[in-house]
């Protein structure tokens, strides 16, 4: 079963362009991008800061402002064009099929409603349930997450929790809809060094027991190298290199791929701090 | 954020004495019926313009009615009235507030545009013009008040409602699949009520002011429903002898007003919540 789903992608990205319209006229944002997501594979997807991840991930889920911005080229989930479809039909695919994990969980909650009633809605959203089966339903995931004392955190308020608790609590709430594609935004980035291990076993929990394809966008060689398959580099919008996870790191081809390599921090330093400064 | 409203309430003295102040005028209205010695209405000229009594204890209007019962069923009229433009006009402004700020572009600039125009008469102006009309009366009072409140309402809601809709939680409550409607509903009207409430405390005393100063212009309430300002106008006449007709419902005007005004100040300072329109 699963041996088939590996051969037709999850999802689909083909020639995407994003631009935004600016009072200079057109930007391109991103251009010509092509990559695939497979069920159970983690697709990495690195680069600095502005170079167009956080927006190919936005355009995936159709939540750029559409007078603002023009998307072209076709991203395709299980067949389905997604590319121009109808907000209402959006919103069902949103969390059901495709969830996004964001970067900071703090922001992420709703700051008066408690935990456990931002698990409902979301899964009232999308399932014909009543509130006690919901309930069960968001306990089961916490559970299956290993998440301390789940009925205790339904009750709490997100302020309560410390970060990476929230980003776990996070995790589980994707999770508990069974969406075939997790989106994960910079999961780790804001949180300690022993969390984001945490962070980075559970995705990969997720992948490996329900067979969700993950499209894991970090600027964190570090955490790409733990948890993804495949890794495509990105610079200025473009996908400048892709390839096995090991290939890259041991022969990387592109000449930005090597200096974001050499750019990693280590823990010994092999020369003065100011001679890496470029 | 209601318990910590609560909370501030509690704490400064004075908010507290606002508070027991304007529970005592609510439940005055309530069993006004039962607290009143005499019939607020029945015309008793053989005993007009008592002195206090045993049986008036705040002594008889011109027209030989019980000030002490009048004023117990003018605080009902009174805030009763108020809570009801109060109520209403609360509703439109966050239909039309959330609406236009969540949504924006065309339909936020045309309804923003809409209230500007209100705004821009000097509300006595626009009441009077409403009252003209449409006629005198209780009915007519509330109408018109209500059609020149909602705007403040629909402007400062309007205001939150776009900053706090570029949040991150709303957007995250989008992405898992929310419809507009419910995010408007479950995440953006919860976290601007503590706001409302306190402005709405600030606006409670404006509109209990704006009732009885068209009373007493006798474009409000009509006689003979008893009613503070209505009260103080037909003491008018006796000002020089029995000037307690007019003190009377004045200091219960400027208890409850100042009361109202007091404990939103301290409650929109305390809070950080700005009116900004």
């Amino acid at each position: 079963m699963r041996g088939m789903e590996q051969k037709s992608p999850v999802l689909q990205v083909e020639n995407l362009q994003v631009s935004v319209h600016t009072a200079h006229g057109e930007q391109t944002l991103v251009r010509s991008l092509h990559f695939e997501l497979y069920a159970g594979r983690v697709l990495g997807l690195v680069g600095e800061s502005g170079c167009g991840k956080t927006v190919t991930s936005l355009a995936i889920l159709q939540m750029l402002d559409k007078k603002m911005t023009t998307i072209q080229g076709s991203i395709c989930i299980q067949g389905k064009e997604l590319n121009g479809i109808k907000p209402k039909e959006m919103r069902r695919i949103r969390g059901k099929e495709i969830a996004l994990i964001m970067q900071n969980p703090m922001n992420a909650f709703c700051p008066i409603s408690t935990i456990g009633s931002q698990f409902i809605e979301t899964i009232r959203t999308h399932m014909p349930v009543n509130k006690i089966v919901a309930k069960e339903l968001a306990i089961t995931a916490m559970k299956e997450l290993h998440l301390p004392q789940p009925q205790a955190l339904l009750r709490q308020y997100p302020f309560e929790l410390s970060g990476g608790m929230l980003q776990r609590v996070m995790i589980a709430l994707t999770m508990v809809l069974k969406p075939s594609i997790i989106i994960a935004d910079e999961p780790t980035t804001a949180l300690d060094v022993r969390n984001q291990r945490q962070v980075l076993h559970e995705l990969d929990r997720c992948r490996q027991e329900y067979g969700a394809a993950i499209l894991l966008i970090s600027h964190d060689l570090g955490v790409i190298a733990e948890l993804a398959d495949e890794v495509a580099v990105m610079q200025h919008g473009v996908i400048v290199e892709q390839g096995d996870v090991y290939d890259l790191f041991d022969d990387p081809k592109h000449p930005y791929t090597s200096s974001l390599l050499a750019a990693r921090p280590l823990l010994s330093m092999p020369m003065p701090i100011d001679n890496n400064r470029t | 954020m209601i318990r910590k409203l609560m909370d501030v309430a509690l704490r400064y003295k004075i908010a507290t004495a606002c508070v027991i102040i304007l529970f005592l005028f609510m439940m005055m209205s309530i069993f006004a019926p039962w607290l009143a010695p005499n019939d607020p209405i029945s015309v008793d000229l053989a005993h007009r313009l008592q002195p206090p009594s045993w049986q008036y204890p705040l002594g008889t209007d011109q027209l030989g009615r019980c000030t002490w019962s009048r004023l117990l069923y003018g605080a009902r009229t009174s805030l009763g009235v108020a809570s009801l433009i109060f109520v209403s006009s609360l509703g439109i402004g966050i239909l039309v507030g959330i609406i236009a700020g969540y949504k924006g572009g065309w339909l936020d600039a045309v309804l923003m545009r809409f209230c500007e125009s209100v705004m821009a008469f000097p509300n006595l102006v626009l009441v009077l013009g409403i009252v003209g009309v449409f006629g005198q009366g209780m009915l007519q009072l509330v109408i018109a008040l209500m059609m020149v409140q909602w705007v403040y309402y629909a402007r400062m809601i309007r205001n939150m409602v776009v900053s706090l809709k570029e949040r991150t939680f709303i957007a995250a409550a989008k992405i898992s699949g929310s419809s507009s409607w419910t995010i408007m509903r479950r995440h953006i009207l919860p976290n601007i009520l503590p706001a409302i409430i306190v402005i709405g405390t600030l606006e409670m005393g404006w509109a209990i002011m704006d009732i009885s100063a068209l009373s007493f212009l006798g474009l409000g309430i009509q006689p003979p429903t008893p009613e503070w300002g209505a009260m103080i106008l037909e003491g008018k006449a006796f000002i020089r002898n029995q000037p307690q007709l007019m003190i009377f419902p004045g200091l219960l005007i400027f208890l409850v007003v100042m009361s109202f005004h007091v404990l939103g100040e301290i409650l929109s300072e305390k809070l950080g919540i700005k009116r900004g329109l």
